[in-house]
């Protein structure tokens, strides 16, 4: 696919670097030019510095031909003016804004074909809440994904020494919870990845992928583990785009304290914010933490945009008693190096907010992308459509379909209704089909397999 | 000087408008035929022509007015305009001092409703009319009628405004033109003393007694025409439309400006300060009725319910009408209606007392301390609903308040001075400085102020008008700095 990025950011590169991976054309428009240079010394894309809703530049990086827009810049000003301008101007197929402003997304009629064109926004910031605020809700998870409008979930649990499933095989589950329907759609142990039977016997320190529908996964949770008290306390350092937003998401359930370090945001900060107590402080202050009780806090979120600070204040609060700590992370390698240690989640925002934007790019009709285990394994939710002749999947069996190996069917969504990924399902038109996919070199194949045939016209 | 001239070339002007109010008095008279038709005719002749000499004879002097020149009008008018009202009554009543005269007319116009007039029933209807047609301008304000119909003041007209209108912030504006919002605030004022009026025509009132106590109602003044107050009715009907509309006249006036720009109900549950004002009266209302009938005050929860929401309403908005001798209460439930009506008035309302906005400011602010000291980074700034107030508001409120309990402190003391027994000088005090109206004891609601001796009527007098010019507006004329160059 011919795809134009505008902005480098954060956003903007981490996208770039994904596409690049699937074999898209890329070009990339920014102002600032050493931005630039150092994507295109890492990835096999062109860049072009300019700005982005100027329609010469859009001409130079080609949007004549580009069946993409992704405009991710700052101003959701310049990314709105630049899908209308590859709208009327190029006819641009798909164009897709990141829109961070409430105040224009509580007004959807002017991202419409009449007004600003913008086929989809995206809020990358937003995303990311909710994939906190999610994690807050259930403390003991991992990762909580959301398929089918949220019908489905997916929670990665590890199970710990002593929780009721350690020493059992995976049909326990069935025995011990008869009424509920779940599946272990993964298991990785010592981070290879396992396929799992009714036989496979679950070790301490696994990392298992449980799917369910949405309304079972706190009894679910519950069972597994000795579920420990429900979060009340949480503590978020940084009181940034995403700080901010979580506190309000967060306030009316939770006790939240707000930690930043710039006293004139914190004013801001406390004006804008009712129920969260709004401190100014470092975030590495131990004596501030301390006096602020860290030790009681059910979940401290570190969510700075400065990597090394988040790590250390989330070593800090780990070591003064905080029972769960999340770490935002932008660098790659941190995560892969803090991971599972004493942190318990380091967050790639990357990797959380990708999925979104990727829906958009993959072929066929793909509802739902999540990125698992920092970008190695995926969870889709693709659209089923066509009939046994033009559909490779339509009316087969799940154990008929050809699926590549490391692939699975976790679950299926019909009309609303939640249905277990087991052998001897049929899967119909218009099914949404949930998959676990363990290796991404595959993720192609899978959704050829989704894609219909010639025949159906 | 030439300065004090400006403010006497303004203050003839405001004479001159003032005058035109003795015309409904005038028709009173006619319709009724009570005799008063010279008197008045005198005292409007009186006023116009000191107003014309003051205006013609400072006509060089003729100038915008600056800050401090507000605050001097402001009280200038506040003291003459009373003394010029005290002409038909003294015309008519020759019995009557011109310290009484001006302790009543000062509460009328302060909307206080503290009488030392005796045998209401039988006075002139047209003085009747006079009493409480000053309390329904004085509720409003006599600058915000003369910057409504006159725009002649020009930027100074802001400025008077502020000085007169009660509450702490008065830079938000309804309108862009100062003269636009209080041309406003003066139709819907007006507008809403219309309802009432029909409203306490239907309830069974003679058309007389309607117009008086829709003009004193709203004003929250609390005059009536009868010496037993609302208690000559004898009517439930009548005393529920009177709580109702001193309970819309308790909220600011704004809020009902907007509401009936917007044509909805959403601007009365966005103003916290009116919302918090209502259901602090409603809740008091039960509970003092719940505390009556436990006293067996009343042997009945109803008659119970009936006298303590009328009385409680009417003392806590500052009006000061009475239904019976609640002094004759257990002392709790008399007190604690004269504390709430310290505090439980809106800002822009027309009652008196603190007004709810400062307590509300003033108990948030010790909130804040709290959390200063069991966290000291905290950063906690004051709010009201979703608005942030200044640090330099919540300063100016503390000051306020220490003015506020200072003026009454020591008009207490001098009325103890005077000879006065405690209960009688503190609730005289109280009731005057919050615009109330009847205290307890010798000046309860059975009784009124005509027992107090000349000194102790004059510091009333004085309590009221600094009460309705909330303090600051009338002591900084007295400062040394506000003379300086």
């Amino acid at each position: 696919m011919n795809i134009i990025i505008l902005g480098a950011g954060q956003v903007g590169s981490t996208v770039a670097e994904s596409l690049v991976g699937e074999a898209n054309d890329i070009t990339v428009v920014d102002l600032d030019s050493a931005k630039l240079k150092l994507l295109q010394d890492r990835l096999d894309l062109r860049t072009l510095v300019g700005s982005a809703s100027h329609p010469s530049i859009l001409e130079q990086a080609g949007i004549a031909d580009a069946d993409m827009l992704l405009a991710v810049t700052q101003s959701d000003e310049v990314n709105m003016v630049a899908c209308k301008l590859a709208a009327s101007l190029y006819n641009t197929p798909t164009k897709i804004a990141r829109i961070r402003s409430a105040d224009f997304l509580a007004h959807p009629e002017i991202f419409t074909a009449e007004n600003f064109c913008v086929d989809f926004s995206i809020c990358p910031e937003q995303i990311l809440t909710d994939y906190i605020g999610k994690l807050i809700d259930f403390p003991e998870a991992l990762q909580v994904l959301e398929f089918a409008g949220g019908r489905v979930s997916m929670v990665a649990v590890r199970a710990f020494e002593g929780g009721a499933l350690v020493g059992q095989p995976l049909s326990f589950l069935n025995t011990h919870m008869p009424n509920i329907e779940v599946r272990v759609a993964a298991i990785f142990r010592q981070d290879r990845s396992i396929m799992p039977h009714g036989d496979t016997v679950v070790v301490a320190g696994d990392e298992m992928f449980f799917v369910a529908a949405t309304e079972n996964i706190r009894t679910i949770l519950k069972e597994l583990r000795r579920m420990d008290r429900p979060a009340k306390r949480v503590m978020i350092m940084g009181g940034g785009n995403i700080g901010r937003r979580l506190a309000l998401a967060l306030e009316q359930q939770y006790q939240v304290k707000l930690v930043e370090y710039n006293k004139k945001t914190c004013e801001r900060l406390a004006a804008e914010l009712t129920h969260t107590l709004v401190l100014n402080g470092d975030c590495t202050d131990e004596k501030l933490l301390q006096s602020e009780h860290v030790g009681d806090v059910d979940v401290f979120c570190a969510l700075t945009n400065d990597d090394e600070n988040n790590i250390m204040s989330s070593l800090l609060a780990k070591s003064g008693g905080a029972r769960k700590v999340i770490a935002l992370i932008n660098r790659s390698a941190y995560v892969d190096l803090l991971q599972g240690g004493k942190i318990d989640i380091a967050l790639s925002p990357a990797h959380v907010t990708i999925g979104t934007l990727l829906a958009h790019v993959r072929r066929g009709d793909v509802a739902a992308v999540h990125s698992l285990r920092r970008g190695t394994a995926e969870a889709l939710e693709l659209v089923a459509h066509g009939d046994r002749q033009s559909s490779k999947v339509v009316g087969r069996r799940i154990d008929e379909i050809d699926l590549p190996q490391d692939a699975i069917i976790a679950a299926i969504v019909r009309n609303g209704e939640v249905i277990m990924g087991h052998h001897e399902r049929m899967i119909e038109s218009e099914d949404h089909v949930i998959l676990f996919v363990l290796n991404k070199q595959i993720i192609r194949k899978v959704e050829k397999l989704f894609q219909i045939g010639i025949g159906f016209f | 000087m030439s300065r004090s001239l400006t403010v006497i070339h303004v203050l003839g002007l405001m004479l001159i408008i003032f005058s035109f109010s003795y015309i409904l008095p005038l028709i009173t008279s006619i319709i009724y035929q009570d005799g008063e038709l010279e008197n008045f005719s005198w005292a409007m002749l009186a006023t116009f022509l000191s107003g014309t000499l003051m205006w013609a004879a400072t006509r060089r002097f003729k100038g915008e007015l600056s800050i401090r020149d507000g605050y001097l009008l402001v009280v200038m008018m506040w003291t003459a305009i009373p003394a010029f009202a005290t002409l038909p009554l003294m015309l008519t009543l020759p019995e009557l001092s011109f310290t009484d005269a001006y302790f009543e007319t000062m509460s009328g116009l302060t909307t206080s409703g503290g009488t030392v007039l005796i045998g209401l029933d039988n006075l002139q209807q047209s003085l009747n009319l006079w009493r409480h047609l000053l309390e329904w301008i004085g509720g409003m304000g006599i600058i915000v009628l003369v910057v409504a119909i006159m725009p002649l003041l020009g930027i100074g007209g802001r400025q008077l405004f502020k000085a007169e209108t009660p509450g702490p912030m008065k830079d938000a504006t309804l309108t862009p033109r100062i003269t636009e919002t209080a041309r406003n605030l003066w139709l819907v004022y007006l507008g809403i003393t219309v309802l009432c009026l029909i409203a306490l025509k239907i309830a069974g009132m003679t058309w007389f007694d309607a117009v008086c106590h829709a003009f004193s109602v709203m004003g929250l003044g609390g005059f009536s025409t009868h010496d037993a107050s609302i208690a000559y009715f004898n009517s439930p009907v009548i005393e529920l439309v009177m709580i109702v509309f001193m309970l819309i006249a308790v909220v600011n006036f704004a809020t009902h400006f907007l509401a009936l720009r917007e044509k909805n109900f959403r601007p009365y549950f966005r103003d916290i300060e009116g919302r918090t004002s209502i259901l602090m009266l409603l809740g008091s209302c039960a509970a003092i009725a719940l505390f009556l009938w436990w006293q067996e005050t009343y042997n009945n929860f109803w008659t119970a319910l009936r006298f303590a929401t009328f009385n409680l309403v009417s003392v806590a908005t500052s009006s000061g009408f009475a239904s019976t001798d609640y002094a004759q209460w257990p002392i709790f439930a008399p007190l604690l209606m004269l504390f709430l009506a310290c505090i439980v008035s809106s800002s822009g309302s027309t009652g008196g007392g603190i007004k709810m906005i400062r307590t509300m400011v003033l108990f948030k602010q010790s909130g804040r301390e709290f959390t200063k000291i069991l966290h000291p980074a905290a950063i906690a700034p004051m709010k009201l609903g979703n608005a942030v107030i200044p640090n330099n508001i919540v300063f100016s409120v503390l000051a306020y308040i220490f003015l506020y309990f200072m003026t009454i402190v020591v008009l207490t003391f001098a009325m103890l001075i005077s000879g006065l027994d405690f209960l009688t000088a503190f609730s005289a005090v109280v009731a005057s400085v919050n615009n109330v109206g009847p205290g307890l004891g010798q000046v309860g609601p059975a009784s009124n102020y005509s027992g107090l001796t000349d000194f102790q009527t004059w510091l009333c007098t004085f309590g009221m008008l600094v009460g309705r010019l909330e303090i600051v507006t009338l002591l900084i004329i007295f400062t040394p700095k506000f003379w300086r160059r």
